[in-house]
């Protein structure tokens, strides 16, 4: 570790552009890796919130409900049909200002029940749950129709038959798409960035403000920290794929 | 209304059903006897699909009734699980869950409709598929076996819920010929066993062996019945003949 440290030292000195300051300064150092940590927890939360959001929908999009579905419908045309920098900047300063306030554990200041990252969350994850609802749809569409006979002729409910039998069967036909929306949704975190959330994207602006000269170096990470993780979830969403397959089902 | 067995365990009595403006059965009565096994036979797009479906619920109808152990089958307060239990059900497409097991298809519904213990019911599932003769493919799913052997599956799955009344959808249609003959035996064995069955079939050969009431639908009317043997030799409706003669 220390040979890496003295050799950014050294570059830094001999090409003033290319000074990877993180990997010999701890200060810098520590600031990207709690970047990289709110990013992965930023992540894992809107993954997470977005596929409930996902089955939800899909699930209230096929009810006898008019009301649900026209509610649904509106939900995904406005989430899908807007940009979701301009959703998380409204989610956090117009609806921001409309939650209570809480005394915060000093006992003098008060702070907003919902943090900067709590919207992040809110926002990113209806945004993607959007998409999510529309995938859901189509792998749910791709389950025949006398399938779901079969299961309402042995007395499944509604209910039993979407959790049994439907939802298992369009997950499968789902997980491609699903797969590119999830990829999107992790790297739309860095949007997070526009409400001072300090993920990897705002620890690096914040560093290179300070340093200009590990601009492209730090540049250069966000690059290479984004396909790391993005990776892992591809790797993951694969295996899950494959762990899905069924003997003698589709292709 | 109690049903009792010297009344019939289905009644039909002058329904009518519509998709829209087409008209597909235009008053259809007839009654089944517990124990009977009738066999419904006609011209693609006579209803007798429509019909059969209309039995369990699937179809509404839109005028006339039908009644099965005394439960109103469209009755808007109906409990559709109540009659879901005593009817069962067989598909021409088969309609397994393809993400389960042979094992699994038949277990599910005894688990999660009926609530029962896990033990008893794989015990009876096992049971079940060893009657359809598919021991050995409890674990193999649905996109593993034949269409013969799915058919079964799908049989054992119905006999599973211990309905009273099995509902054959045309279920060797989508068969090749050396398969139809094991899923026919089948059925036959269920029928000796006393079981209530309605089949919708084109096998007429079996239709002759094992029903003990034909019907013969045409346009959404049934247009002749009897029991086999006079049904088959002696039918005296014009559009009868000619169906016979066609395919006999």
């Amino acid at each position: 570790m220390d040979l890496i440290a003295d050799l950014a030292r050294d570059l830094a000195d001999v090409a003033p552009r290319w000074n990877f300051i993180w990997l010999y300064d701890p200060v810098t150092g520590g600031k990207i890796l709690s970047g990289i940590w709110m990013t992965i927890k930023l992540a894992v939360a809107c993954l997470i919130f977005s596929m409930i959001i996902g089955v939800a929908g899909a699930w209230l999009q096929g009810s006898p409900n008019r009301f649900l579905r026209a509610f649904v419908n509106g939900y995904i045309q406005f989430f899908r049909n807007t940009p979701p920098f301009v959703q998380l900047l409204f989610f956090y300063f117009a609806l921001g200002q409309f939650t209570p306030v809480v005394t915060a554990p000093d006992g003098w200041t008060v702070q907003p029940i919902i943090s900067n990252v709590g919207w992040a969350i809110i926002s990113l994850s209806f945004f993607a749950g959007a998409f999510n609802v529309e995938i859901f749809r189509a792998g749910i569409e791709a389950v025949p129709e006398s399938t779901r006979e079969a299961s309402e002729a042995l007395g499944f409910t509604r209910t039993q038959t979407f959790r049994y039998i439907v939802l298992p069967l369009a997950i499968r036909v789902s997980l491609p798409a699903l797969n590119n929306n999830l990829v999107n949704l992790v790297k739309t975190t860095t949007q997070a960035f526009g409400i001072a959330v300090p993920e990897l994207l705002y620890q690096s602006v914040t560093i290179w403000n300070d340093y200009p000269s590990a601009q492209y170096p730090t540049m250069l990470l966000l690059f290479v920290v984004y396909i790391v993780l993005v990776g892992i979830l591809v790797m993951g969403m694969n295996r899950w794929e494959r762990q899905m397959r069924i003997p003698g089902y589709g292709a | 209304m109690t049903w009792t067995p010297d009344q019939p365990i289905i009644s039909v009595k002058g329904v009518h059903k519509s998709f829209g403006d087409l008209e597909v059965l235009k008053g259809v009565s007839f009654d089944v006897m517990k124990g009977e096994v009738v066999c419904i036979i006609g011209p693609s797009g006579s209803g007798k699909s429509t019909l059969i479906r209309c039995i369990n619920g699937l179809n509404d109808i839109q005028a006339g009734s039908i009644s099965v152990e005394g439960i109103e089958v469209h009755d808007p307060a109906l409990d559709k699980l109540a009659l879901r239990k005593k009817v069962g059900m067989v598909f021409q497409q088969y309609n397994l869950f393809p993400h389960k097991t042979a094992l699994e298809n038949v277990m599910m519904a005894p688990l999660l409709v009926l609530k029962r213990d896990k033990a008893e019911v794989e015990g009876t599932a096992r049971a079940l598929l060893k009657k359809v003769r598919l021991e050995g493919k409890e674990d193999a799913y649905p996109g593993e076996l034949s269409g013969g052997q799915q058919q079964r599956t799908a049989i054992a799955r119905s006999l599973a819920m211990n309905p009273d009344v099995m509902l054959f959808d045309e279920v060797t249609a989508a068969l090749d010929p050396e398969t139809v003959k094991e899923v026919l035996v089948t059925i036959k064995d269920l029928a000796a066993e006393g079981m209530t069955c309605i089949l919708v079939t084109h096998e007429m050969g079996f239709a002759r062996e094992v029903a003990d009431h034909i019907y013969f639908t045409d346009r959404g009317v049934i247009v002749e019945h009897g029991p086999p043997d006079t049904f088959f030799t002696s039918a005296t409706d014009p559009r009868t003949r000619e169906f016979l003669s066609q395919i006999l």
